[in-house]
């Protein structure tokens, strides 16, 4: 039996959908897109608040300079397209007209990691998180399903300032209640345990809650924790996991550096240091195939996180017995 | 008769030494790329734009995009000397916990409506301004201010060919043709020209005026607001420098700087006035 709802919704769909709502309720909301609205899900809002919808064409560098100005002139743009163009072609226009500038701009991207799938490695983006991580004022949050996708939406748009939301191409199942109360900065436990903690975010929290099923089996009881923002992290939720598990495993559909494993990893060797093993792409590009496929090969299962659980408590035995 | 325009020939004198007092100070910055345009933007700032230096938030006020940042000191300039802040307080350009930081920073200093330096994203976001302005019914206008070397960014021509596609009338970018860049000759290194012909190829309005003479200046600027359903790109052409005869006209004249003990002598100068007029852009190409 699965520990996680058979049904599946993608989050850049939830994204979509959300921001419908939000535009009936704020009109200060404004979209833009990068000739991607299909996939983004930004024409739902397009159909329905065509004069506050802006298509630049494939420009992602002005429309996020287009977005910074809407923001400067008391507007609250989301602008949208794929990962690989919002935080890698439009870097140096989100850092200095966005993140710099400390303005109101909501960088909502879709498409993130390598289950982006077919088109290949040139657009899966495996260090969005890294990247966005490292400019100051920037908010980066990573739903783990619709439920979270949407609260997200919602909830950057009271935030004031810079936020990155990254959102994925494939359905993916929904793990969080309906009425999940989701805050910017705040982890969430979706099962307690005291063995090791998992740490994921994203596409990544289902295997991880299948993982910790399968760890269970065994005996060993695992913290699943959805750290959906990746910055500001959730510090008292990493100290506290590494102080009452003893072990952590992060995991992530991103690089091993920089991201989800590279904040943890920092936040418990400067302040609790325990055994941290971190699953992600190993730092190599990706490449074309159908999402579970690439989440097989790039070692990104339930499997994969249950084994990484097992590493890292053989490690802090062995560190005990020393 | 015909206005002589003393009153801003006299603050333009001023606008000049407070630049080159800047970079003397800092013993850095781009003193070259501000005094070309120190004309259009006197021009600006005391007579186009509709402001209020006490309230730099007023929503219905016109606004100004520096999109060349390192121009910054002729921002400064024009900012304290209009009233958003004390003059004094331009000694400390560029210096450790000062407002004034090496290119303008929207979050440090009032008055200032973008942060720029990197070059070529000015002009996207003077349109996020414009299409707000529309949005929400308001006639204020935005301005950017370009270089010449900056048109050679690939996002000066995704924006222009978005204003020019949206008919964004309430946008005016002025580039400020000085002919020359770090490296030397625009035209050398990588020729933007024909500027305007570009420009109107993307739906534009495009006048080219000497960027140095108020009257060519105001009358482009009143053709731009009086323009429907375009932007306007003024294409003023200007000397690099301009006002410091030893630098004048050069690629030094970029990030040079005097000796603090030079600035009287260079003071002098300024109120002189003597500086030739502008160039054509023949007479740029052959420099």
């Amino acid at each position: 039996m699965s520990v996680v709802s058979q049904k599946k919704i993608a989050t850049r769909q939830a994204y979509g959908e959300a921001l419908v709502e939000l535009g009936e309720r704020n009109p200060d909301v404004v979209v833009l897109d990068a000739d991607l609205s299909k996939s983004t899900y930004t024409y739902k809002f397009a159909e329905r608040f065509p004069e506050r919808f802006f298509n630049v064409g494939i420009a992602e560098a002005n429309m996020m300079g287009i977005a910074a100005g809407l923001a400067l002139a008391g507007k609250i743009p989301f602008a949208s397209t794929f990962a690989i163009f919002g935080a890698g072609r439009a870097y140096d226009q989100v850092r200095n007209a966005i993140g710099y500038s400390a303005v109101n701009v909501k960088i909502c991207v879709s498409h993130g990691g390598i289950t982006l799938g077919e088109d290949g490695a040139s657009h899966q983006m495996i260090e969005d998180l890294a990247l966005m991580r490292a400019i100051p004022n920037m908010t980066v949050i990573v739903p783990a399903d619709a439920v979270e996708a949407r609260a997200a939406t919602f909830a950057v748009a009271e935030h004031p300032g810079p936020c990155y939301v990254r959102l994925g191409r494939p359905a993916v199942p929904v793990v969080l209640p309906e009425d999940y109360e989701f805050r910017i900065g705040r982890a969430a436990t979706l099962r307690e345990g005291r063995d090791v903690a998992i740490i994921a975010c994203g596409v990544m929290v289902a295997p991880a809650l299948e993982a910790a099923e399968a760890l269970a089996a065994e005996g060993i009881g695992a913290r699943v924790i959805n750290m959906s923002t990746i910055k500001p992290l959730d510090v008292g939720a990493v100290i506290r996991a590494a102080e009452e598990c003893g072990a952590i495993v992060t995991a992530e559909e991103h690089n091993v550096l920089g991201g989800l494993g590279g904040a943890v990893a920092e936040v418990v060797a400067d302040q609790a240091p325990v055994p941290v093993k971190r699953v992600g792409v190993r730092d190599v590009f990706g490449e074309s195939g159908r999402p579970d496929e690439l989440l097989k090969k790039y070692g990104l299962t339930a499997e994969d996180i249950a084994e990484a659980a097992r590493a890292a408590i053989a490690r802090r035995a062995r560190a005990a017995a020393r | 008769m015909e206005e002589d325009y003393r009153e801003l020939r006299a603050i333009a004198r001023q606008i000049r030494k407070d630049i080159v007092r800047q970079v003397a100070g800092a013993q850095s910055g781009h003193a070259g790329s501000s005094l070309s345009a120190v004309e259009i933007g006197v021009a600006l700032y005391w007579r186009e734009m509709r402001l209020d230096p006490s309230r730099p938030d007023w929503p219905d006020r016109d606004r100004f995009c520096l999109s060349k940042g390192h121009a910054s000191p002729l921002l400064y300039a024009l900012l304290a000397r209009r009233g958003y802040f004390p003059p004094e307080e331009l000694d400390t350009f560029r210096r450790i916990d000062s407002r004034l930081q090496g290119h303008p920073a929207r979050h440090k200093l009032p008055g200032v409506e973008i942060s720029a330096g990197s070059l070529g994203q000015g002009l996207s976001q003077a349109i996020g301004m414009a299409l707000a302005g529309k949005l929400d019914g308001k006639g204020y206008r935005v301005y950017a201010l370009l270089g010449d070397g900056e048109l050679q960014e690939g996002q000066v021509w995704e924006a222009a060919m978005f204003a020019g596609n949206r008919r964004l009338d309430n946008l005016c970018a002025i580039v400020d043709y000085n002919g020359l860049q770090i490296d030397g000759p625009v035209s050398e290194i990588n020729d933007p020209a024909p500027v305007a012909g570009k420009f109107r190829a993307f739906g534009w309005h495009a006048v080219e005026i000497d960027g140095h003479d108020y009257r060519q200046i105001f009358a482009a600027l009143a053709e731009a607001r009086a323009t429907r359903e375009r932007p306007t790109c003024i294409v003023a052409r200007t000397r690099k420098g301009r006002g410091i005869a030893a630098v004048e006209g050069t690629v030094k004249s970029h990030s040079w700087y005097p000796k603090v003990e030079e600035l009287e002598d260079l003071y002098g100068e300024i109120d002189r006035e003597d500086a030739p007029s502008a160039p054509s852009p023949q007479e740029v190409r052959a420099r």
